[in-house]
């Protein structure tokens, strides 16, 4: 990303014998840098220090109101299991997860492929496709909290006038059914951020690909998985890596939609560390449960880099 | 893979029609539902603005989030916007020691999950004054706008023409002439779409504000209406909540609109990343 012209030809290191008089504050190098400075202090003050203070707070007993008591380390890591709706927590977050992506990629897949060509009217589907993205997650939630309750819902009605169901269905009532609202809220609000990133990868594809597939007498399905499935593996690793990495950290969904419920079934990890922070006034436990949170990320992110890298290589 | 048959043709306009009829129910349905009647709510009989007049009147008032919204939306962009055009000018333009360090150290925000650095730094803005305020609240998005902001601007910054900054510098411009005479102009689509990026994900964050703002009557407009449901004369009222959906969905819907380029341009360059 460096510009070798730029750099190799700078006034300062071309121009004059002057420049190797002149003092390093003066120089091009430190005129960056000075521009640069705003940004360095900002990451300084708002990244770098609240990361060593959370690792500090991570080994320390720290309730909410009196502040740093000392060190305990390990105990809040320790403890963290003890909480009964942590292991819970992690295989929701998990299964979720899976569920989720799968779901997201799939129709995600379909729709790019529906809006690829151009033709008449696709400009209109992409962005009806697309327009929930615009809103935020915590108004689509609120939204969905509407659209299933059964005060105010409109799908109830319409069942029961097409005599499909006799009673409401309770869409947020049950462990299963508040899982699978939620996921058709997520797919509904996200499948169209996931479908342009696959467009662009779509478009980015030679026609003259496909053409020579044409011509071996590759049928539809054998084009679609023999050539654009893996010319399209870039874009289709960036979806993975975002959608995984949305989904572990949900949070605004299940806390405005289902507030975990029913019986705490749909708690997420980070919903937890909300919890430990702010009703039960932990915060030594809510950093050693965000610095797992933390490095189990990091580890899921380069394992699934490793994975993609090793398979494209094959 | 076009098909012209007649028989395929009318199945595609079937399937992708259908589809989009399923993503645009929920948006029609919440602005239906936001004027109907219902017994559950304000409007009681015929259509009307009942539920907007409840959140109007809902405890600090609808102007009050409106401007909480606005106001910490605008300062998140007016940050993001000053450090990522002072960065991406030094990234993208310079060369002096520790700039790719201190780049990634920048990308790698994007690494460490939100609610990570939520709860040191409610401990932090809480010794410095800046916790329960709006402008704490900027500085925590403006963070995590920073990779996004920073990347789009330095290879902005890096796309501008060599030449137009030559003939500024043998004209006599500072750095910072150039900076301001010649760069600004070149770099605007990406300024558009950093502060569009900025502006909405400051309007529609809820996790930041629900850790850093107690005070009630500071809270951004979706902390609001999350709370608004349940506390409405101690009963849910749906009519006021969905009143308040449309409220936050109608600046986000208009950008969307109005900038749809600069938009797709986001992401472009988000799949280039990968």
């Amino acid at each position: 990303m460096a510009n070798p012209v730029l750099e190799r030809s700078g006034p300062e290191t071309s121009a004059s014998p002057r420049s190797s008089r002149r003092p390093w504050w003066r120089s091009r190098a430190a005129k960056g840098a000075l521009y640069a400075s705003p940004a360095a202090l900002f990451v300084l003050a708002f990244f770098v220090i609240p990361l060593l203070l959370v690792g500090q707070m991570s080994a320390s007993e720290w309730p909410l109101l009196r502040g740093n008591q000392g060190s305990n380390f390990p105990d809040n890591y320790a403890d963290m299991t003890d909480d009964r709706l942590f292991w819970p927590a992690v295989r929701f977050t998990l299964k979720y997860t899976v569920i989720v992506v799968i779901a997201l990629l799939a129709l995600a897949m379909c729709m790019a492929l529906l809006v690829q060509e151009r033709r008449r009217g696709v400009g209109f589907f992409r962005t009806a496709y697309f327009l929930p993205v615009a809103l935020g997650l915590a108004s689509a939630s609120l939204l969905f909290w509407g659209f299933y309750s059964p005060s105010i819902g409109p799908v109830d009605p319409i069942l029961q006038n097409l005599g499909l169901i006799d009673e409401p269905i309770r869409w947020i009532g049950t462990p299963n059914m508040a899982l699978f609202s939620t996921i058709v809220m997520i797919v509904w609000k996200f499948a169209g951020f996931f479908m342009l990133i696959l467009l662009v990868g779509l478009q980015s594809i030679p026609t003259d690909v496909y053409e020579a597939a044409r011509m071996d007498g590759a049928n539809r399905w054998q084009t679609f998985s023999r050539v654009t499935l893996p010319l399209l593996r870039p874009s289709l690793a960036l979806c993975l890596i975002i959608s995984v990495t949305g989904s572990l950290l949900a949070f605004d969904q299940f806390f405005i939609l289902t507030n975990g419920g029913p019986d705490n079934s749909t708690t997420t990890v980070v919903m937890m560390i909300y919890r430990e922070a702010f009703r039960l006034f932990n915060l030594g436990t809510a950093a050693a449960l965000s610095i797992v949170v933390l490095l189990a990320l990091l580890v899921i992110n380069v394992t699934q880099f490793r994975l993609l890298r090793r398979d494209a290589g094959e | 893979m076009t098909d012209h048959s007649v028989i395929g043709r009318t199945s595609y306009y079937v399937v992708a029609g259908a589809l989009a009829i399923m993503f645009l129910v929920p948006l029609v349905w919440t602005v239906v539902a936001s004027v109907s009647p219902h017994g559950a709510t304000a409007q009681q009989v015929g259509y009307g603005l009942g539920n907007y007049r409840t959140l109007v009147d809902y405890d600090a008032g609808l102007p009050r989030y409106l401007w909480n919204s606005a106001f910490v939306s605008v300062l998140t962009v007016v940050f993001t916007l000053t450090l990522s055009i002072l960065g991406g000018y030094a990234f993208g333009r310079f060369r002096f020691p520790g700039r790719d360090a201190l780049f990634l150290l920048i990308i790698a925000i994007l690494m460490v999950p939100y609610v990570t650095l939520l709860v040191p730094l409610w401990v932090l803005f809480g010794e410095v004054g800046l916790r329960n305020s709006l402008v704490g609240l900027a500085l925590v998005l403006t963070l995590y706008q920073l990779p996004f902001a920073m990347f789009m601007m330095r290879i902005s910054f890096e796309a501008v023409p060599r030449e137009l900054e030559e003939s500024a510098l043998v004209d006599g411009c500072g750095t910072f002439g150039v900076l301001r005479r010649i760069m600004l102009r070149s770099v605007w689509p990406g300024l558009i779409t950093v502060g569009l990026f900025a502006f909405l994900y400051a309007w529609n964050d809820f996790i930041a504000p629900l850790f850093m703002i107690n005070d009630s009557s500071r809270y951004p407009l979706p902390l609001a209406i999350a709370t608004l449901r349940q506390q409405t004369m101690g009963a849910v009222d749906f009519g006021a909540t969905q009143a308040g959906v449309v409220v936050m969905a109608i600046p986000c819907l208009i950008l969307f609109l109005l900038l749809q380029r600069h938009y797709v341009r986001g992401f472009m360059s988000g799949a280039l990343k990968g």
